[in-house]
């Protein structure tokens, strides 16, 4: 699996983004994932819900720490992914497909461009674990 | 223990820990492994086969003398005088007022040489807790920094350690909450039946210099059954499947034994020790809380400090709580009023602003085979 895939855009809070028209698909980074071990428990909006940008939006657990979720843009939730619930593990084994959490309906797609691209994060992260 | 880093502490392992790939957290003021490759898979080996914990940075005190066993008795709720040499025994340590200072075992090495183990976070605040009540005939010693301490733990422990003891070391001899000393792998250790797993297994202690050989000497025998090095995250998830009180989280001096669920240490016919007075009055009129095991009904994972709601109303706090892995279930552990305290009574969990069902369970969660 590629750590940092070129096609996204990433966050400060080490969400990712996948765009399709004024869809983003949203979940977290393979470094988020690796920081938080084995994620146990995923808690999302329900669909239909109001998310804003650098908000919370959810939670994940992994077996010793609560972790927020931010929305790494503003819109409305048109889709969780519901084998979360039962198999929380795909965050950690597959965080960038099967691992996937939400897709937000962007109301402001100009709010992509606060996002880092794949070279800028990976920077970011190498300046963070430092 | 070698030199600390900064204000934490690191035990004699510590280059063995990082060269295995584990995370360091500060814990208890020692620099410890959280884990190594992931805290499920730490758990599933110490409940199928076995795992390897380093624990040194527990503390280890030891009362020699004439007098070490009524120094002893005056300090803890448990009765001493029925220790045998050669076994241990679990015990509270209270004050007047029946708070708990700690939780501890007491081994009798021989006639009249006792050590007692307790927890890192209070190693400082035992010591001087307990060399403020010594008695004429007692020399006690801080033996913690120069002890090494490891934990083997799980249904493979005993194969395990036998293969490394010239002649298979006689472990059957030694019964649970027993111990004896032993040459594992040429290297001199207290081989002790206990553990805080809910698994067969040993505690080893050893002298601090040891430690790295004698955990070398192990991985390399037990690798290639399953043992795993483990740390501290999966030691959570495994004492909290058995409710093992963690001191700090479910116990502490406003909380009393009694109340804790650890009444069967409590042996009022023991002669006065402290806060025997205090026990016999909370026991006279009656609890007002009790430390029990739930389970969440609604999705949700109980964390320490989440209120606990009983009809509706604030009625206690969550102490502990965890995915238990071997369950696959949200569990807790948490005190609550006496009328919420039965089995299969309905309680919730404030989790995130959020009333969630919970109902109470029998302990401990998880059962072996």
């Amino acid at each position: 699996m590629e750590k940092f895939p070129k096609n996204l855009k990433y966050s400060r809070e080490h969400e990712w983004v996948k765009v399709d028209g004024n869809i983003a698909q949203v979940g977290i980074t393979d470094y988020a994932q690796s920081e938080l071990g084995d994620v146990v428990y995923v808690e999302l909006p329900e669909v239909g819900a109001d998310v804003e940008a650098n908000n919370t939006f959810g939670v994940v657990e992994s077996v010793k720490a609560v972790s927020d979720l931010f929305a790494p843009v503003t819109g409305s939730i048109t889709e969780i992914n519901p084998q979360l619930e039962e198999e929380p593990e795909l965050v950690n084994s597959d965080p960038y497909e099967d691992g996937w959490m939400i897709k937000i309906e962007m109301s402001d797609t100009s709010e992509l461009n606060d996002l880092l691209d794949a070279d800028e994060y990976k920077t970011f992260v190498e300046e963070e674990s430092k | 223990m070698t030199e600390p880093s900064g204000a934490l502490r690191r035990t004699t392992l510590y280059e063995t820990h990082v060269a295995a790939g584990a995370k360091m957290v500060p814990f208890a003021g020692h620099e410890m492994p959280v884990q190594y490759t992931g805290v499920i898979e730490e758990h599933h080996a110490v409940r199928r086969a076995a795992g390897l914990f380093d624990v040194s940075h527990m503390g280890e005190f030891e009362a020699e003398g004439p007098g070490a066993a009524a120094f002893l008795q005056r300090l803890v709720t448990n009765d001493v005088s029925r220790l045998e040499a050669g076994r241990v025994m679990y015990c509270a340590m209270c004050k007047e007022d029946g708070g708990i200072v700690d939780d501890l075992t007491v081994y009798r090495l021989a006639e009249a040489r006792y050590m007692a183990v307790v927890n890192a976070a209070n190693i400082e605040k035992d010591w001087a807790w307990m060399s403020a009540r010594r008695v004429p005939g007692v020399e006690f010693r801080n033996l913690s920094e120069e002890t090494g301490l490891l934990a083997l733990q799980g249904p493979r422990a005993e194969a395990i350690l036998a293969r490394l003891i010239p002649g298979g070391g006689d472990l059957g001899a030694i019964p649970y909450y027993g111990a004896g000393g032993r040459d594992v792998a040429g290297r001199r250790a207290l081989v002790s039946r206990t553990g805080y797993t809910g698994e067969d297994g040993f505690e080893l202690y050893c002298a601090a210099a040891d430690a790295p050989a004698l955990w070398g000497a192990l991985m390399a025998e037990g690798a290639g059954e399953g043992l795993k090095p483990c740390g501290l995250g999966a030691r959570d998830t495994l004492r909290t499947e058995m409710k093992f009180a963690l001191y700090g989280n479910d116990i502490d001096e406003t909380t009393n034994p009694l109340e804790a669920g650890l009444g069967w240490v409590v042996k009022f016919n023991a002669g006065d020790f402290i806060g025997r007075e205090a026990l016999l009055r909370i026991k006279e009129a009656g609890l007002s809380r009790k430390l029990v095991g739930f389970e969440m009904v609604d999705r949700g994972i109980p964390r320490h400090g989440a209120e606990i709601l009983a009809g509706g109303r604030k009625a206690g706090a969550v102490t502990s709580g965890t995915m238990s892995p071997s369950l696959g279930k949200a569990i807790g552990i948490g005190y609550v009023p006496l009328t919420h305290a039965a089995e299969g009574c309905e309680i919730a969990v404030d989790i995130r602003e959020k009333a969630r069902a919970a109902r109470v369970v029998k302990t401990p969660f998880y059962r072996r085979g």
